[in-house]
């Protein structure tokens, strides 16, 4: 066993899947790989197992909170170091994987895969979607004091006090990254973006489900502003232990 | 509505909206809850700090006495929160009848009483 896991939640993706697996092989890094399989209905354990993954099944979909939940209660039972999210969708470029380990060895707790910071400009959004994620930027600037320039990446990795306090609090509802930032920050770990390139995905938002899309904003908003006057507290958790390089 | 019954509901309002932040600060409310309690509270303050809303409600729905149209939204209200309640609790029922399966199913597996998963 390595001391780095790869954690995939994957929900029906046993099309993408395979060649994710197979590129992750091809690595040149000690590492594992565990697949949490969110209720797909598409045989994605099977193509998971078949590709060599540990495979951890949820009888039925939690959505992505809950299935990282999975993966990070799994990576601490697990022993391991830490561990890094990775889309199975074909999003991400294993290659970047390294610069992620990197940042974990230079001293921080959680390196964020940013799609916006410094100069890669290869991933294109909506207009509203970007204004909307700059609203969602603000409130987490000003709870967090850190700025981040892409809240909503499932491109990261983990220190293992980092897992631990994810194992046990991971928001479970939709767009949880951007509450997920908020928590680890208020919580006294250290944060940091890289800028890594993303194929985007095709497809905007259909317009019946942008309602649903604002009652999320909403909701996330109120969240965080409610989540506000944590900071500058003691917060019941466990402290994060002290870097030892 | 007289100015301390505008006062005391106000007042409730207000209390409940604050213990329902407190609560999601505190990680022991989901925000989709807290969704559905504050638009109630926010919906039910304007109608007691701006009770003149009310009277083309009332008019229009043919109600003399505009404080009984500021029950009937409180009520309708209630209302769609238990019936969102109901759908929640049908959902988690089912949910554990899921996962009472896969127990029966794994405790099998565990004995040794089936053969191992068709996918291995």
């Amino acid at each position: 066993m390595s001391s780095t896991l790869l954690i995939i939640p994957a929900f029906n993706e046993a099309e993408a899947l395979p060649a994710v697996l197979a590129d992750l092989d091809d690595l040149d890094l000690d590492h594992d790989v565990v697949v949490v399989d969110d209720g797909s209905t598409d045989g994605t354990a099977a193509v998971a197992r078949a590709g060599g993954a540990v495979v951890l099944e949820l009888p039925f979909n939690l959505g992505i909170g809950g299935a990282l939940r999975t993966g990070f209660l799994y990576a601490v039972r697990q022993g391991y170091e830490q561990a890094v999210q990775f889309d199975g969708d074909g999003q991400h470029d294993p290659d970047e994987i390294a610069g992620l380990l990197a940042a974990l060895d230079d001293g921080a707790d959680m390196a964020v895969g940013s799609r916006f910071a410094g100069t890669t400009h290869s991933y294109e959004i909506g207009r509203v979607r970007a204004r909307a994620m700059g609203v969602l930027r603000g409130a987490v600037k000003g709870l967090s004091g850190q700025s981040f320039s892409d809240t909503s990446s499932g491109f990261r990795a983990f220190r293992r006090p980092v897992l631990e306090f994810f194992s046990r609090s991971y928001p479970s509802e939709y767009m949880e990254s951007v509450e997920a930032l908020v928590l680890a920050s208020l919580n006294g770990f250290r944060i940091t973006e890289i800028p890594v390139h993303m194929r985007g995905r095709e497809g905007g938002e259909p317009s019946n489900r942008r309602w649903r899309l604002v009652y999320h904003y909403m909701r996330l908003l109120l969240v965080l502003t409610a989540s506000a006057s944590l900071r500058g507290r003691a917060v019941p958790s466990d402290p994060p232990t002290q870097n030892q390089s | 509505m007289s100015p301390r019954a505008q006062l005391l509901v106000a007042a409730i309002v207000a209390l409940s909206i604050l213990f329902i932040l407190r609560l999601v600060r505190r990680r022991e409310l989901r925000g989709k809850y807290a969704m559905l309690w504050v638009a109630v509270g926010l919906t039910l303050g304007v109608f007691v700090l701006v009770p003149d809303v009310l009277v083309p409600i009332s008019d229009w729905v043919g109600i003399s006495y505009e404080p009984a149209t500021f029950f009937l939204a409180a009520f309708a209200f209630v209302f769609l929160v238990i019936v969102q309640f109901s759908w929640e609790l049908s959902r988690l029922e089912e949910r554990t009848r899921s996962l009472a399966e896969e127990l029966a199913l794994l405790r099998a597996e565990v004995r040794g009483e089936l053969a191992a998963s068709g996918d291995d």
